[in-house]
């Protein structure tokens, strides 16, 4: 199972479509809206998070692109500070996907973006606070 | 006649370190040393084992001078970006402590709290070379009439800073869990109701007080690696419990020696002060200490080959039983399960997770190693060695 973060903008020409919907019925995709700007002649914004088998995943983020649905994952928001990141490991008994993990035997802190659902836990239990979620960077949320 | 096969002094490790031949290993490498050739042989080959640790560390803080201003003033009140320090012990003399937090800090009201700045980050911010906004009031006297003061001051400019903490380096720490039906956030990090993760807080077998359990080599005087710079060990530290149950090998089972420390700030750096914020609790700082233990003989070669496997400690419950002073554990565990990720408590194999970093502990052991091979770092005798049992 793959669980991801996803910022979609739908051209206006588009916010007719039952998009989301065929992404259940077509792909076996779970979903999880977690933010959503939808208006009628408007393009819209959507922060959703995606649970499904990895090809199925992929086969969903294709038929998106299909229908003019830019796809950027969030996971590239996440951010290791390494400066301020101390390798002390308290993050790793608080992610729940393994995105942050020991390496062993070194017990180095290791950040695979890859895992990473932005679920921020990490942010508030980092000593340090070398954790940084950004919805806002790069991605313009608003709508 | 000696009851030692292997007697080496402090005087005699000293000049092979000043003649450039000491061998320095770390208490990582001395393991699979001691291991493999015994302690006597060990003790033949090696001359000092450096030890090292990196975590949050309450009980930490600094003396600072700020100088006479012009007029001059008593400072009563005194605050570092907003941070009180105390001020009652001279006219220009603060302590600032690790974990006091800034003046409109939320604190737990909107729980739990994220102590986003504290007296730990005013000290990483010195160390950094950073602009500090200092604060001061007073009363006015006829030698002191200033009433107040602000303006901003760099490491640099003042005129005297010692790191001062009374209470670092732990020898051992609980392993906490919460046993009860709802998340809880401590000093030892988040834990998950119903005994879900657990945390420790230990560099194990690299831990300076793990290597020397009976205090033979540290106490006053002794010299370390503090915070980046150099510094000395000048008393044992707030709570130190010589009294805690041990091992056969001697190494703590329980939470037990302490040290107090000290060194001029300025010789420190970010890198090794970090002021930390934990969820819930407050801000602190992690500190970064090394402690050189010179191999004498057979014995301290047996004490700092101790491995991870023959270290342990007890389970905790941070719910209840801590707070209410409940003398009640889920059973011990040692270092070597605790690092590998999960442990047993109660039947169920639940995850852990450190909060001291390894990774740093490392690097100041080696650190040490390069300081005294370079012939830049010398052993002190401690004039007096701690409180044992």
């Amino acid at each position: 199972m793959n669980t991801r973060l996803y910022v979609l903008k739908f051209p206006k020409e588009v916010i007719d479509q039952p998009i989301i919907c065929n992404l259940v019925k077509k792909y076996d995709l779970q979903f999880n809206i977690l933010k959503a700007t939808i208006l009628m002649q408007q393009e819209g914004v959507m922060v959703i998070e995606f649970v499904g088998h990895k090809t199925n995943v992929k086969k969903g983020l294709a038929y998106l692109g299909e229908m003019g649905v830019t796809v950027q994952s969030l996971a590239g928001n996440i951010r290791r500070d390494d400066e301020k990141c101390y390798q002390c490991g308290a993050c790793t008994g608080i992610c729940p996907t393994g995105a942050l993990s020991l390496h062993r035997p070194d017990m180095a802190v290791v950040f695979d973006e890859d895992k990473c659902t932005a679920c921020g836990l990490c942010v508030s239990v980092c000593p340090a606070r070398a954790m940084e979620v950004s919805l806002n960077g790069n991605i313009d949320l608003a709508a | 006649m000696s009851e030692y096969k292997v007697q080496k002094t402090y005087e005699e490790i000293n000049a092979r370190i000043r003649a450039g031949q000491a061998v320095v290993v770390t208490a990582e490498e001395m393991v699979g040393i001691v291991k493999k050739n015994g302690p006597v042989e060990a003790a033949r080959k090696v001359d000092v084992v450096t030890t090292g640790t990196f975590s949050p560390m309450c009980s930490s803080g600094a003396f600072v001078n700020f100088g006479h201003a012009n007029p001059t003033l008593k400072a009563w009140k005194v605050w570092l970006n907003n941070v009180p320090a105390y001020a009652g012990l001279a006219a220009v003399d603060v302590y600032i402590g690790a974990t006091e937090p800034t003046e409109e800090d939320p604190l737990n009201k909107v729980f739990p709290g994220e102590f986003l700045y504290g007296g730990g980050h005013v000290l990483e911010d010195l160390v950094a070379g950073r602009k500090v906004r200092l604060k001061a009031i007073g009363y006015g006297t006829d030698c002191y009439p200033n009433k107040s003061l602000e303006k901003e001051v760099t490491l640099a400019e003042l005129p005297y800073a010692l790191l001062v903490n009374p209470r670092n380096c732990y020898q051992n720490y609980n392993c906490a869990v919460n046993l009860s039906e709802r998340t809880i956030y401590c000093y030892m990090g988040t834990l998950k109701p119903h005994g879900r993760n657990a945390t420790y807080c230990s560099a194990g077998e690299l831990s300076p007080l793990m290597n020397d359990p009976f205090y033979k080599t540290i106490g006053l005087g002794t010299r370390i690696f503090l915070g980046g710079g150099v510094g000395y060990v000048t008393w044992h530290g707030s709570q130190h419990n010589p009294r805690a149950l041990r091992s056969e090998n001697g190494t703590t089972r329980r939470p037990a020696g302490t040290l107090m420390v000290q060194g001029d700030l300025k010789q420190m750096s970010p890198r090794w002060l970090k002021g930390v914020s934990m969820q819930g609790y407050g801000s602190s700082l992690a500190v970064g200490i090394g402690v050189p233990i010179p191999i004498l003989n057979e014995e301290m070669a047996t004490y700092t080959g101790v491995s991870d496997a023959e270290i342990f400690t007890q389970i905790v419950d941070y719910a209840y039983d801590y707070s209410h002073g409940v003398a009640r554990n889920y059973g011990e565990v040692s270092y070597a399960q605790l690092k590998s990720g999960q442990i047993e408590v109660n039947g169920k194999v639940v995850p852990t997770a450190p909060l001291s970093s390894v990774v740093r502990a490392r690097e100041i052991a080696l650190t040490l190693k390069e300081w005294i091979e370079a012939g830049r770092f010398l052993l002190e005798k401690p004039i007096q060695t701690l409180p044992g049992e």
